[in-house]
């Protein structure tokens, strides 16, 4: 009889790199059923485009790269980069921007760096990037939510993806815009004059980041990562928007609960700023990394020339992420009491 | 109560303890041949003192101990001899190693026992020696000398480790159930060697019945019965002291640093039956267990005790079984073949069904989800030391602290890649190690290489500088002679003073000669005998030291022909 070999351990605990990613898709539900409340259809149609454009760029990768295809594709990762991509572009994409950013993020931005585990940039942020400067009137079109202007239906919302003419949606500037072209006036003013504005900060927007924070809090009870990056993040958005939110005058850059509950502010503290792979390491590491996001999203979305600034910030601290890791090394076992008498 | 504290990292895999911790402990049977090895412990292997063919007794001692850092090896049972050979032993890489083995003869006649009832009275060397002439080694898994851990006079707390935090294991557990007297005499025997004020016994929360017999036992003494938390590896040694006192046990130092020693439950029962009873280590409580296994539960086996004897014996369906461990499940190693004997740190066996533990599973790619960092015990970055070691950058795993991972296999436990990353670490230290060995040659050979170079050339030197004055004095000498150089010629001199000598040899006749030569030849004898004495001493090759006796042997025929011609000569004279 032939006994195996096998090197310990023997055990191992049940969650898998697959299952991971699948409860990560899992959570993003709530913030897509929001987001497809509020913006009708074509979000479906820019994740089932980001979907299938990143399987396929992902294929082709693998087998240019001479990798096990059914491996490495159900590992999901590919997957969950475009539907986080799907749902920064604005709804009702066209289907060359969708397959661009997608290709950008898949081929680009991770297996030219040796695919999934060796990216140091979040791919989905950088298909975004990419997308927002090539492209910047397709990508600050974004339609009206559905209480100020009937959605498209499905039908419509598939004319647009494949680039038909026949379809034209209503769009509105983003709450994030507005504040950000104001001058002259008040917080109350503001939100008196236009219809975008919502209870706390946008119509819509409020809720979709509620369903994010959710999903992302589920994944937190899950423990499939660390508390320390999002509330990071949360907490520096937080103190900077009270800091200087000079009591709502003409120049305040916006109360904190605004900052939380607009744009990507949600999506990106719970799904983007948690990827651990382009992210610091250590807990405290994590813990930095996700308050200076939280900065620089505060910085460039107040000071800086785009309205939303996740992707920007992310970027940016991933280049720093190493240097973040190098200085917030833990000590080992037997070495932390000799440092501590010292 | 003491304080609990907490150690870093950690994992809760099943335990799967029930299936094997509900019935007593069982005495296995004995087997027809008992393989023992001499090197069951960590230290230098013992040396074998029985030869083949010869009976020996059970508790006999077979191999005593080889230096400090050893410890003996008995028989396990009566038998005869039947070979000292290389034969495969536990070991993860399969390896042979010398082992007596003995063919029992179904008496078990046992040597008398000399108990030690009044160790009280005896002095720490004499119990130090006892301990270690009966064999006693850790019996938590990695089999250290005790005496030597033992003999330390710096210890203020003893720790005795009742943590078994493997899953599957229930050695211990039964043991403390079941034998908790003699455990409370065995403490007691430590803490007279050591002179420990304090004691605390661990033992996880998932053992209460354990928990309270210990604490029965120990009710009289004033020793604390800890409880702490089921967490995996709680009893790894530098975990528990963490635990137990909120120390760490100092980076590259041991517990004795902090005043502390650590002994496991089963090596203090063993030392009260080595002391007390006088009884050598010759079995051990084995945990058998798995989906292979159906009588599942806790033996008593003889050391030596062939492995597949044992698993036959224990209801082992050989057909679902596919591997085999000896140990835990979570840093157990699969064993080569079953032709492998008990050893003394056998504390489980585990045959699992092929669906009990987990498959081969293919890895995939490291994506820095950093719950090895979480897991870790060793507060070390399980992740980039994978980095490292895959790409063999050994100044710095070194940074990175490789030397301080215990492989205790929680961050490949929870690594949702699959990726073996113990194996990884293993082979790293295991290079490490080796290319520190060659370098360590390497400078030896060096500096003798250097050594000799400036010897050579020191020598030269010298013979330069005798050889430059030694031209110098002829030459002066040449200037004086050639002053009288008319008065004598040195050459003809020299011709002159050497005919005198011969004349003069001539006259004192042959016999002079003859004791010359016989003198020359004894001197040589002597010379000869010491240098094979001293090759025996220093234990040089077969091949040196026959060569060493023929020219002994050569020189005294010599020295005797000799002898005899002179005797000849001078009966021929007289």
């Amino acid at each position: 009889m032939m006994l195996q070999q096998v090197s310990a351990p023997h055990l191992r605990a049940g969650q898998s790199t697959e299952e991971i990613m699948l409860r990560v898709l899992l959570a993003l539900v709530p913030g897509i059923i929001a987001m497809a409340h509020f913006f009708g259809a074509g979000v479906f149609t820019n994740i089932i485009g980001a979907c299938i454009a990143a399987v396929l760029c992902e294929s082709l990768c693998l087998r240019l790269r001479d990798r096990p295809l059914l491996l490495y594709l159900k590992d999901y990762s590919a997957v969950v980069t475009a539907v986080l991509l799907a749902l920064a572009l604005p709804p009702y994409s066209p289907w060359w921007l969708i397959t661009i950013g997608t290709v950008a993020a898949i081929a680009l931005a991770k297996h030219v760096f040796g695919g999934l585990g060796s990216n140091p940039f979040n791919p989905a942020m950088v298909g975004y990037v990419v997308l927002l400067i090539s492209f910047p009137v397709q990508m600050t079109q974004w339609t009206a939510p559905s209480s100020l202007a009937a959605n498209p239906g499905v039908w419509d919302s598939v004319l647009a993806m494949i680039g038909s003419e026949a379809y034209d949606a209503v769009t509105m500037a983003t709450p994030l815009d507005l504040l950000k072209q104001n001058d002259g006036f008040m917080v109350s003013a503001l939100w008196q004059q236009y219809p975008q504005f919502g209870r706390f900060s946008g119509v819509g927007w409020e809720w979709i980041n509620l369903a994010f924070l959710a999903g992302g809090v589920w994944l937190l009870q899950q423990k499939i990562f660390t508390w320390h990056a999002p509330v990071g993040m949360l907490a520096v958005l937080g103190l900077m928007s009270a800091l200087f939110y000079d009591g709502g005058s003409s120049s305040s850059g916006g109360s904190p609960l605004f900052h939380w509950l607009s744009g990507a502010t949600m999506l990106g503290a719970f799904f983007i700023v948690t990827d651990p792979v382009s992210g610091a390491t250590s807990n405290l590491g994590r813990l930095i990394f996700g308050a200076l996001v939280g900065l620089l999203v505060y910085c460039i979305r107040v000071w800086g020339s785009y309205p939303d600034a996740v992707a920007f910030a992310v970027l940016l601290m991933n280049f720093a992420a190493p240097f973040i890791d190098y200085y917030t090394q833990p000590k080992p076992y037997g070495y932390q009491a000799r440092d501590a008498d010292k | 109560m003491t304080a609990i504290y907490s150690f870093h990292g950690g994992i809760h895999p099943e335990e799967h303890k029930t299936e094997s911790s509900s019935s007593p402990i069982q005495t296995a049977p004995l087997p027809r041949f008992l393989i023992l090895p001499v090197s069951q412990h960590i230290g230098a292997p013992a040396k074998p003192v029985v030869c083949v063919g010869q009976r020996v007794l059970k508790g006999e001692r077979i191999a005593h101990a080889d230096g400090p850092l050893s410890t003996a090896v008995h028989a396990s049972s009566s038998g005869y001899v039947t070979a000292i050979e290389p034969h495969l032993i536990a070991h993860p890489s399969g390896l042979s190693d010398t082992c007596i083995i003995i063919e029992t003869d179904g008496h078990d006649e046992a040597l008398p026992a000399s108990s030690h009832p009044n160790w009280r009275s005896y002095e720490l060397g004499e119990l130090l020696e006892l301990i270690r002439d009966q064999g006693i080694a850790g019996l938590g898994g990695a089999g250290f000398p005790s005496a030597y851990k033992l003999n330390n006079d710096n210890i203020q707390t003893l720790i005795i480790n009742g943590a078994e935090c493997e899953p599957y294991i229930t050695a211990d557990d039964r043991l403390m159930r079941e034998r908790s007297e003699l455990l409370e005499q065995g403490i007691a025997i430590l803490q007279h060697i050591t002179g420990a004020s304090e004691v605390l016994i661990a033992i996880e929360d998932n053992k209460p019945e354990a928990i309270e017999a210990v604490r029965a036992a120990c009710e009289h003494q004033d020793w604390t019965v800890v409880t702490i938390p089921t967490k995996y590896p709680s009893g790894g040694e530098k975990q528990l002291i963490e635990l137990l006192t909120g120390q760490q046990v100092p980076g590259g130092g041991i517990p004795a640093d902090l005043g502390i020693v650590c002994q496991n439950v089963a090596t203090a029962a063993a030392i009260a039956q080595a002391v007390i009873e006088g009884q050598p280590l010759i079995s051990r409580i084995t945990t058998l267990t798995g989906g292979c296994v159906a009588n599942k539960g806790n033996y008593e086996v003889r050391l030596g005790t062939p492995i597949e004897y044992l698993l036959k014996h224990s209801g082992y369906s050989l057909e679902q079984s596919q591997k085999v461990i000896m140990g835990g499940p979570l840093m157990g190693f699969t064993l080569p073949s079953l032709d492998v004997p008990v050893v003394k740190t056998t504390s489980c066996i585990l045959a699992p069904s092929k669906t009990e533990l987990a498959s081969e599973a293919c890895t995939q790619a490291c994506i820095r989800c950093g719950h090895c960092a979480e897991v870790c015990p060793a507060s070390l970055l399980p992740q980039q030391l994978y980095w490292y070691a895959k790409s063999q950058n050994h100044e710095q795993l070194k940074a990175h602290n490789l030397a301080d991972c215990i492989e205790c296999g929680a961050c490949a436990y929870v690594c949702p890649s699959a990726l073996p990353l113990v194996q990884f670490y293993r082979a790293a230290k295991a290079e490490i190690k080796e290319k520190s060995i060659e370098q360590r040659q390497a400078e030896i050979a060096k500096n003798r290489f250097e050594a000799r170079q400036a010897r050579l050339e020191r020598d030269a030197t010298e013979r330069e500088a005798t050889r430059a004055a030694r031209k110098a004095e002829a030459k002066t000498k040449a200037k004086q002679d050639s002053r009288y150089a008319d008065e004598t010629d040195p050459v003809q001199a020299a011709i002159e003073r050497a005919k005198a000598k011969k004349a003069r040899l001539q006259q004192s006749g042959e016999a002079n000669s003859v004791s010359n030569t016989l003198e020359e030849l004894k001197a040589k004898l002597e010379r000869a005998k010491f240098g094979l004495e001293h090759a025996h001493a220093s234990g040089k090759e077969e091949k040196v030291l026959t060569a060493l006796a023929a020219s002994v042997g050569r020189l005294e025929s010599l020295l005797a022909s000799e002898q005899a011609k002179q005797a000849q000569a001078q009966e021929s004279s007289e």
